[in-house]
């Protein structure tokens, strides 16, 4: 990445450049990349707030608000009628009449009824992490008032609430996806970088060959694997080893390659000659060589596992419904009517982009810092 | 040059038969068969399934028989008179249905790949020569944003888009009235009026990748000396750029066709869904959930052929275009 200018280096830093150990240089180097760190930020807030989804969502994800059928964000005011500011912000009441010549339902604030926000109120209870019974949501408004903080759905159910959920799932089918890519990747890389010859050229013939295919075709004849019966649980791990099957190549090629070319470093030669164990070159001089890369190629790798988990979902064959995912989400929108009328359907959209986008610069930011012979 | 062209083409058919062979396997893993799902719809709805039918289908493709001897029943027609096999959902050949379908494919995918390297290479050229300046950064976000984006998202953001401000629906690739239609140069022009969306939604996210990568190399290029020693005897910036960095720098960029091509091909599958394109992914989508068997496999096939085959014609291309990767592999 060109566009980070890097800052000029102080003189004690030169010092410490000295006899600072590994680690310590590339979390430096890292900390220089400021979009990246702030990506990082962001992704574990948002993991923060997905593994704790009930309790920043004002509502259940499946309760519906039958008298609000595709209702819009509501707004959020600070400051009343009269001109003063409050500092407790407050919604309005909305009342849905139907426009007798469009025919479509149009929402109004109804100024008369003010409902302020408040922060830890108790609604419908929920099992936090599936273990603590709790009934305390973030935020709310008092009952007969409505908070959308992202609109409502064909169904009246809360966006906000659902899109916490959904990007629960597509986050995590990432990482399990990744998991399970990781163990593929890390064995066939390491067989083939390790035996070379003929185990090599097989493994090298059938990643290309994977690699010619085109991707999403392969992704749907698979997920078709997936059978109906299966419970939320179950398909999520289906989908995710799907996703783990096609994605594997370009990580056994970084693998295979790393082996192949530390197996020729001069110090594993030295290792060899003084008598050090086969599985000791492995672990202390083989894999710390490659563990900076491999991460770097996990987060970059990350993202095109929720891409093809959303576009999955998206088409029906991912995760299904009761299970909520960004990409079940989007499907919802999938209807180009109701999007034009009701365009926060898109909102989950958004979410899918910013996540990738943050992973995608954390990656930059993690290549940049852990190769050695880049000088921020 | 003769002999690596036999052997690369040795190679390809072996991997086509590949293709066949997973496309086929892939297809017919599901449990169940679309017989069985239709007996149960038929009995479902009230109507006595015809057994005779089921038990003349079940036996014209050896429904009963082990995978491998259904996998043979079919490939064997398809090499030696391009019989694809019947469509049980839609009751017709195959080859019939698909034929207009994977034209389209193939145009769309072409054409996309086109405005990748026409949009691309003189965004590259110009964020290269004026790095860090105003209108890099701007490239460089909305690559960034283009990367990032899934393409059926994409799609519809620009469906919605353009519903809202110019009352304009994007959907599908003929106006109504050419749909049923014979080709015909008025279908054409159609046909030229409805591709520009499509095209631009799948094409972005490759022209955002190649901007990064094209970008990159370049920069790389301008630095070293044979470029300073060019300016120093006085050639004119733009003869020297365009004559040696961007002529280096554009090999790497003709070889990205291996990925670029079956990325389109991927992205086309769930454009064309969201768009409602007559390409292949609405009918592949379709024929896998009611396990259309041959009809998924052929397409699933012919997807992957398409992009093993196109991937073969680049690279003979790149081979004819640079001197040292034709003597490379001649050797």
């Amino acid at each position: 990445m060109g566009i980070f200018v890097p800052t000029t280096k102080r003189a004690d830093e030169d010092v410490y450049y000295d006899i600072a150990n590994q680690r310590q240089l590339i979390w430096r180097k890292f900390r220089r990349h400021r979009v990246a760190v702030f990506s990082l930020y962001l992704l574990v807030l948002l993991y923060a707030l997905t593994i704790f989804a009930e309790f920043f969502a004002p509502y259940g994800a499946f309760e519906r608000h039958s008298g609000y059928l595709f209702a819009p964000p509501t707004r959020l005011h600070f400051v009343d009628d009269e001109g003063r500011f409050q500092l407790r912000p407050f919604v309005y009441k909305v009342t849905n009449e139907l426009n007798m010549e469009t025919f479509q339902r149009e929402y109004v604030e109804d100024r008369t009824e003010r409902y302020p926000l408040y922060f830890f109120v108790r609604r419908e209870p929920y099992k936090l992490l599936n273990i603590l019974t709790t009934d305390i949501h973030l935020f709310g408004v008092e009952e007969p008032g409505v908070f959308f903080p992202a609109g409502t759905d064909e169904l009246g159910r809360d966006l906000f609430s659902r899109m916490l959920l959904g990007a629960r799932t597509s986050l995590f089918v990432g990482l399990i996806g990744l998991f399970f890519g990781l163990f593929l990747g890390l064995l066939f890389g390491g067989l083939s970088g390790y035996y070379g010859g003929g185990v090599d050229t097989f493994i090298q013939r059938l990643i290309e060959f994977l690699q010619s295919l085109p991707t999403l075709p392969l992704w749907m004849a698979l997920a078709a694997l997936v059978p109906p019966t299966w419970s939320p649980i179950q398909v999520y791990f289906g989908i995710s080893i799907v996703l783990a099957i096609v994605g594997w190549t370009g990580l056994a090629r970084v693998v295979r390659g790393k082996l192949i070319s530390l197996r020729e470093e001069d110090y594993v030669l030295a290792a060899k000659l003084s008598g050090v164990r086969e599985r000791d070159i492995i672990t202390r001089h083989l894999l710390p060589g490659f563990t900076s890369y491999l991460i770097v190629h996990l987060s970059l790798a990350i993202p095109g596992m929720i891409l093809g988990e959303t576009s999955l979902s998206f088409l029906g064959l991912g995760i299904r419904a009761p299970a909520v995912s960004l990409g079940t989400l989007l499907q919802e929108a999938q209807n180009v009517q109701a999007v034009t009328l009701n365009p926060w359907l898109l909102i989950p959209g958004g979410l899918v982009v910013v996540i990738v986008l943050a992973f995608n610069f954390l990656g930059d930011g993690l290549r940049d810092a852990a190769d050695p012979y880049k000088h921020v | 040059m003769l002999g690596y062209f036999l052997r690369r083409l040795g190679y390809m058919v072996i991997v086509l038969a590949l293709v066949s062979v997973v496309s086929f396997y892939i297809v017919n893993l599901p449990p169940g068969s679309w017989i069985e799902s239709y007996a149960i719809e038929l009995d479902n709805s009230g109507l006595m399934a015809n057994q005779a039918e089921l038990d003349f289908l079940t036996e014209r493709y050896g429904l009963d028989k082990p995978l491998h001897v259904q996998y043979l029943r079919w490939i064997v027609p398809v090499i030696t008179q391009g019989d694809f096999g019947q469509s049980f959902e839609w009751r017709q050949p195959v080859w019939n249905l698909i034929r207009e379908r994977l034209l389209l494919t193939m145009v769309i995918s072409v054409s996309s790949i086109i405005f990748i390297y026409v949009v691309s290479i003189p965004i590259a050229l110009y964020s290269a020569t004026h790095q860090y300046s105003f209108a890099d950064y701007v490239f460089s976000f909305f690559g960034l944003l283009g990367l990032a984006t899934p393409n059926f998202l994409l799609a519809l953001v620009l469906m919605v888009l353009l519903l809202r401000v110019f009352g304009f629906s994007p959907g599908g690739l003929f106006s109504p009235e050419y749909l049923r239609e014979p080709w015909s140069f008025a279908k054409f022009v159609d046909l030229l009026k409805h591709l520009p969306v499509p095209i631009i939604v799948l094409g972005t996210a490759g022209t955002a990748g190649l901007i990064r990568v094209l970008r990159g190399l370049l920069l790389d290029e301008l630095e070293k000396q044979y470029v300073k020693t060019a300016r120093a005897k006085g050639v004119r910036e733009w003869r020297l750029i365009l004559k040696y960095p961007f002529r280096m720098a554009l090999n790497p960029v003709l070889s990205t066709i291996g990925s670029l091509l079956p990325a389109i091909v991927s992205g086309s599958a769930i454009v064309s869904v969201v768009l409602g394109l007559p390409t292949t992914g609405p009918l592949l989508l379709r024929a896998i959930i009611a396990q259309d068997t041959y009809a998924a496999s052929s397409m699933l096939m012919m997807l992957g052929a398409l992009t093993i085959i196109g991937v073969f014609i680049s690279d003979l291309l790149l081979m004819w275009l640079d001197p040292r990767i034709r003597y490379e592999r001649s050797n």
